[in-house]
C-alpha cells in the first residue's frame, strides 16, 4: 500500500503546481483584458482625481506581480477580495451559489453515474441487440441536443402540459429537502441527459473491449452466465476508463452548466460568472475560474486514484 | 489402447464455419472423432489445423465469429450438443466438461484471487459449499504439488509464477470432477525446466480421477509423453489416427513423417579463426532498466566474423537485455561492447551511420514487427535508402534483389502488405529489412518460436544460406534446443543474468556439462513415450521445473569454474 500512497501524494503534489500555473494564466488573463479597470468602473464622466483615487484604493498602482502574490495568499484562504460592483467580499457574492451548484451537480450525478454505468452493463450484454440501439440513439439524440433546448422541452412536458414539476427552480428560505428536490427535479434531469450517453457508451466500450481476452473465454467455457461473465470478470477490469469519463462528467456538471441554470433560473455559479464578465466584476472572475480549476484538478486527481486502486496489481504487490 | 470402454465423446462429420470476406468458409471440414472415458487423446498439427477450434467444440462451444455447419454431430455422453440449447450446453461446461488454456497467465482473471476463481463453477452448480470447495482446492493443490497449497489460492494471478499459475489451471479445471478435460496447448508459453513439472502434474492428476483428455499441442515430443492416442489435422482435416506408440514408430501418412522429420536440418559447425579479433566483444556488462534490479551481471561473449552464436536460457535470463546492450538500445552500467576491437558508443544515438549498419535485428514476431499499412517495397527499401543513399531505379533494384535473396518473387511481393502474407513469409521480410542496411551482424530475436516448425526450418536454411553467402555473424537468442542443435556454431548459456556456460556447440552437448545446462538439456521433451516417465524416475517428482534449479549445488566444481 505504500505505493500507492507514493503514487497518490505525487499526483496531488502535480495537481497543486497545475493549479498554480492556472492562478498565474487567470490573474494575467484578466489584467491583460483592453481599458483600465478604474475607467471601467466609474464610467466615462469620472474626472482623473477619481480615477486617481480609485487606482490607488483598489492597488492598482502597485505592480502586477505584487498583486498577483497578494492575491493568490487571499486566495488560499478563501479571500478573494472584494467586488468591485457591490463592494461585498466575493466569497459572500459567489460563496451560497457555489454550494447552490454544488447540489444540483451531486443531484444529477447520483442518479446519472449508477443509471449510465447500469445501462452500459446492460448494453454490453445485449450489445448489438435491437435494445443497444435504441439505447444508444436515445442517449446520443439527448447529448447531442443543446441543454437549452432539452430544459425547455421538459419544462414543456413536465410543467405546463403535466404540471408535475415546477418550471423554475428559484429557493427560498425554510424549504424541506423534499421541496428542494422537487424545485430542482427538472435542472436535474436535464443535466443527467445530458451527461449519461458519454458515460455509458464507455462503460459498454470498455466492456465489450476486453471480451475478446482470454480470462472471458476461460469464464465462458467454466459455465458463467452471460450476465456473470460481464458483471464478475469484465467489470472489474473496466472500471479505469470508466472512472476517468465518470470524473469528466461530474466536473462538467459543476463547470459547465451556466445555460441549465439560465433556463430554469437557478441561483448557480455560472450565472454570477456571466454576470461577473459583462460587469467587468474581476475579483468575482478570478474566483470563479479558480474554483473551476480546483474543481477539475480534485475530480480527475480522484478518478486516477480511483484507477490506480482498481488495478489488483498495484493493490496486491509481489 | 483399442479396450472395450464406454464411448464419452462422438464427434461426427464436424464441419464448423468461419464468417470472412463476407461468406462463410469452411474451418473444419469434417472430422470424426471418438473418445472413450479416461482416454487421452492428442490432436496435433500445425498453426490453423483447426486443433484448438476442434477442442472448444467439444464443449460445445463455437467461438465468436464461427458456427457449426448443419449436419455436423458432437454427442457428449449421449447428448447432442449441436442442437442443445445454450443453457444446456453451459450446463456442462465447467461442470462435466472443463477446460485448461494456453497462456494461465492471461486466463485467470486479473482481478479475482486465484481459489475464488477455482470455485466459481463448484458453487455455479452447487455441488458444494463455499468452504468445502475451498478445502477441495487446497487439496487438488497439493496433489498437484503446488507450493503452500494452502495459502497460495488466496493470491492474485500476478502474485504467482507461470508454472504454478498453469497447474492452478489445472487445479481449477478438476473442480467438479469432470469427465473431461480439453487441454489447449498447456505448455507451449512455458521454459522447457518449467514444462516438465506441469506435464507431470497433468500427468498424475488425470491418470487420478480417470479422466479423459482431449491434449492439444504442436510439440509431437511432448503429446508423446501425455497421449494415448493421437490424431494428426491439417488444415481443418484429419490426416491419420493411431495410438501414441505406433504413431511414434511408424507413420503412414506423408504429411505425418514430414513432420516427424522436421529436425532433420543441421549446419555444419564453424570454429573460430585463430589469431583473429571478434567482430562484436561483450565486456564485463552490467544492466538493469530503471531504479530497476540487475538484469545482466558481468556478463562477457564473444561472436566472431561469419559464425552463429546461440544465446539460451529461460524466460527473464537476460538473453533478450543483452542484445538490447549490444544494439545501443539500453546502455549498460558497466562494462562496454566492442566492434572489431574498438568500443561501440553506449547509446545507439551516439553511433553513426557505419555503426548502426553493422548490427540488426529480425523479431520474434513478425507479425507485430512490420507496420501493417507500409508497402513491403517500403519496409524493406526504407533502410536501403537510409544506409546506402539509394534512389528510384537503383533502390528499385536493390529491393527486388533482397526479395530474391529471401525467395520471394519481386514482381509478386513489391506492392503487397503484410496482413496479405503468411508467418513464414512476414519472417523473411523481417530478415530483408536487416539484411538491406548491408550489416555485418544480426539479432535474431527467437526468430523461429512463432512459427511452425516446418515452416521454422525453412527459416533456418534460409539464415544458414545468407550466412554463408554473405559472411554474416548471428547472436541467435532462443529457448529451443532443438533450432540451437541445428543451427548454432557456439552456444552461450545464461541463468539469471549471468553466463554459466559457454563454449563450441560439439563440447556444449557433450557432458560433462555445468549442472544448469545440464538441467536445460535433459528438460528437452524426446520423442520417446517413456521419456518423462523414465525422467522422473531418475530425478523424482519433486525435483523437476524450478525447485531442480534451486538445488544446484553451488560448491560444484563446474559451477565455480
Amino acid at each position: 500500500m505504500g505505493d500507492i500512497l507514493g503514487l497518490v501524494l505525487k499526483r496531488l503534489g502535480l495537481g497543486l503546481v497545475i493549479l498554480l500555473i492556472i492562478s498565474v494564466i487567470i490573474f494575467f488573463m484578466v489584467e491583460l483584458l483592453p481599458g483600465d479597470i478604474a475607467e471601467a468602473v466609474l464610467g466615462q464622466g469620472a474626472t482623473e482625481d477619481n480615477l486617481a483615487a480609485l487606482r490607488e484604493q483598489m492597488g492598482l498602482n502597485k505592480p502586477a506581480i505584487m498583486r498577483y502574490l497578494e492575491w493568490l495568499s487571499g486566495a488560499l484562504m478563501f479571500d478573494f477580495g472584494s467586488s468591485i460592483v457591490t463592494q461585498e467580499p466575493v466569497m459572500s457574492v459567489i460563496g451560497e451559489r457555489f454550494l447552490n451548484t454544488l447540489f444540483l451537480a451531486a443531484y444529477a450525478a447520483v442518479i446519472a453515474v449508477p443509471f449510465a454505468i447500469i445501462l452500459g452493463v446492460i448494453v454490453a450484454l445485449l450489445r448489438n441487440s435491437i435494445f443497444d440501439r435504441v439505447a444508444n440513439v436515445l442517449t446520443l439524440t439527448s447529448i447531442s441536443s443543446p441543454e437549452f433546448f432539452l430544459g425547455y422541452i421538459l419544462i414543456l412536458y413536465f410543467s405546463v402540459k403535466w404540471g408535475m414539476f415546477p418550471a423554475i427552480a428559484n429557493l427560498s428560505e425554510g424549504m424541506t429537502f423534499w421541496e428542494l428536490l422537487e424545485r430542482t427535479f427538472l435542472p436535474a434531469l436535464t443535466l443527467v441527459l445530458v451527461v449519461v450517453a458519454h458515460m455509458m457508451r464507455m462503460t459498454r466500450a470498455a466492456i465489450i473491449n476486453l471480451l475478446a481476452s482470454p480470462y472471458i473465454e476461460m469464464a465462458r467455457l467454466k459455465g458463467v452466465p452471460p450476465w456473470k461473465v460481464i458483471v464478475r470478470h469484465a467489470l472489474p477490469n473496466a472500471w479505469a476508463p470508466i472512472i476517468n469519463v465518470v470524473a469528466l462528467n461530474l466536473a462538467y456538471l459543476i463547470t459547465g452548466v451556466v445555460l441549465v441554470e439560465v433556463v430554469f433560473v437557478y441561483p448557480g455559479v455560472g450565472q454570477a460568472l456571466v454576470d461577473a464578465v459583462s460587469k467587468r466584476d474581476f475579483p468575482v472572475v478570478q474566483a470563479c475560474c479558480l474554483i473551476f480549476a480546483a474543481t477539475f484538478i480534485l475530480l480527475n486527481l480522484a478518478a486516477d486514484v480511483g484507477a490506480i486502486l482498481t488495478n489488483p496489481r498495484l493493490r496486491h504487490p509481489k | 489402447m483399442a479396450k472395450e470402454k464406454e464411448v464419452l465423446l462422438k464427434i461426427r462429420n464436424l464441419k464448423i464455419q468461419g464468417y470472412s470476406d463476407e461468406t462463410w468458409v469452411d474451418i473444419i471440414k469434417g472430422v470424426d472423432l471418438t473418445l472413450h472415458r479416461g482416454e487421452v487423446m492428442g490432436l496435433i498439427g500445425e498453426s490453423g489445423a483447426g486443433k484448438s477450434t476442434i477442442g472448444a467444440a467439444a464443449m460445445g462451444y463455437a467461438r465468436d465469429g464461427t458456427r457449426f455447419s448443419e449436419d455436423s454431430s458432437i454427442e457428449f455422453d449421449g447428448m447432442e450438443l449441436t442442437t442443445a440449447t445454450q443453457a444446456e450446453r453451459r450446463a456442462l461446461r465447467g461442470n462435466r466438461i472443463a477446460y485448461v488454456a494456453q497462456s494461465a497467465a492471461a486466463s485467470f482473471n486479473p482481478s479475482h484471487k486465484i481459489i475464488d476463481q477455482h470455485t466459481e463453477a463448484p458453487l455455479q452448480y452447487r455441488l458444494k459449499k463455499r468452504m468445502e470447495a475451498q478445502e477441495d482446492a487446497m487439496d487438488l493443490y497439493e496433489r498437484l504439488r503446488l507450493p503452500n497449497p494452502k495459502e497460495i489460492g488466496f493470491r492474485y494471478p500476478h502474485q504467482v509464477s507461470g508454472g504454478q499459475l498453469q497447474r492452478a489451471m489445472t487445479a481449477m479445471a478438476m473442480a467438479c470432477r469432470p469427465d473431461l478435460i480439453i487441454f489447449d496447448e498447456p505448455t507451449t508459453a512455458l521454459d522447457v525446466t518449467t514444462q516438465i513439472e506441469v506435464l507431470a502434474a497433468i500427468r498424475d492428476i488425470v491418470e487420478q480421477f480417470n479422466t479423459a483428455a482431449l491434449y492439444i499441442t504442436h510439440d509431437l515430443a511432448v503429446v508423446a509423453q501425455m497421449a494415448d492416442t493421437i490424431k494428426v489435422l491439417l488444415k481443418g482435416e484429419e490426416v491419420e489416427q493411431a495410438s501414441t506408440e505406433e504413431m511414434m514408430s511408424n507413420p503412414k501418412e506423408d504429411y505425418t513423417k514430414s513432420l516427424w522429420a522436421v529436425r532433420s536440418f543441421k549446419s555444419p559447425q564453424r570454429y573460430r579463426p585463430k589469431d583473429a579479433t571478434p567482430l562484436i566483444s561483450v565486456r564485463n556488462v552490467d544492466a538493469a532498466y530503471t531504479a530497476g534490479p540487475k538484469i545482466l551481471d558481468d556478463v562477457s561473449f564473444d561472436i566472431y566474423e561469419g559464425m552463429t552464436v546461440a544465446v539460451v536460457g529461460e524466460s527473464g535470463s537476460g538473453k533478450s537485455t543483452a542484445a538490447r546492450v549490444i544494439t545501443g538500445l539500453l546502455p549498460p552500467q558497466e562494462g562496454e561492447v566492442l566492434f572489431k576491437g574498438t568500443p561501440f558508443p553506449a547509446d545507439y544515438r551516439q553511433r553513426n551511420k557505419e555503426q548502426l549498419r553493422q548490427c540488426q535485428m529480425i523479431y520474434q514476431m513478425a507479425d507485430t514487427a512490420l507496420n501493417p499499412k507500409v508497402r513491403i517495397s517500403e519496409i524493406i527499401g526504407r533502410p536501403a535508402r537510409f544506409y546506402s543513399g539509394l534512389k528510384g531505379a537503383a533502390l528499385k533494384a536493390r529491393v527486388d534483389e533482397l526479395l530474391d535473396l529471401i525467395e520471394l518473387e519481386p514482381a509478386q511481393y513489391y506492392n503487397r502488405y503484410p496482413p496479405e502474407l503468411s508467418g513464414g513469409q512476414k519472417q523473411r521480410i523481417g530478415i530483408a529489412r536487416a539484411l538491406a542496411a548491408e550489416p555485418s551482424f544480426i539479432i535474431c530475436d527467437e526468430v523461429t518460436s512463432a512459427l511452425d516448425q516446418l515452416v521454422a526450418e525453412g527459416i533456418l536454411r534460409l539464415l544458414d544460406r545468407l550466412q554463408n553467402e554473405l559472411n554474416l555473424a548471428y547472436m541467435f537468442i532462443t529457448h529451443d534446443l532443438a533450432t540451437v542443435r541445428s543451427i548454432a556454431d557456439e552456444v552461450v548459456v545464461m541463468q539469471n543474468g549471468k553466463v554459466v556456460e559457454q563454449g563450441p556447440k560439439d563440447e556444449m552437448f557433450k557432458p560433462p556439462h555445468h549442472p544448469y545446462t545440464d538441467l536445460l538439456l535433459s528438460s528437452v521433451p524426446e520423442m520417446d513415450p517413456n521419456w518423462l516417465t523414465t525422467l522422473l524416475e531418475e530425478r523424482g517428482v519433486d525435483n523437476v521445473g524450478d525447485s531442480a534449479a534451486a538445488r544446484i549445488d553451488p560448491e560444484d566444481e563446474k559451477v565455480v569454474r
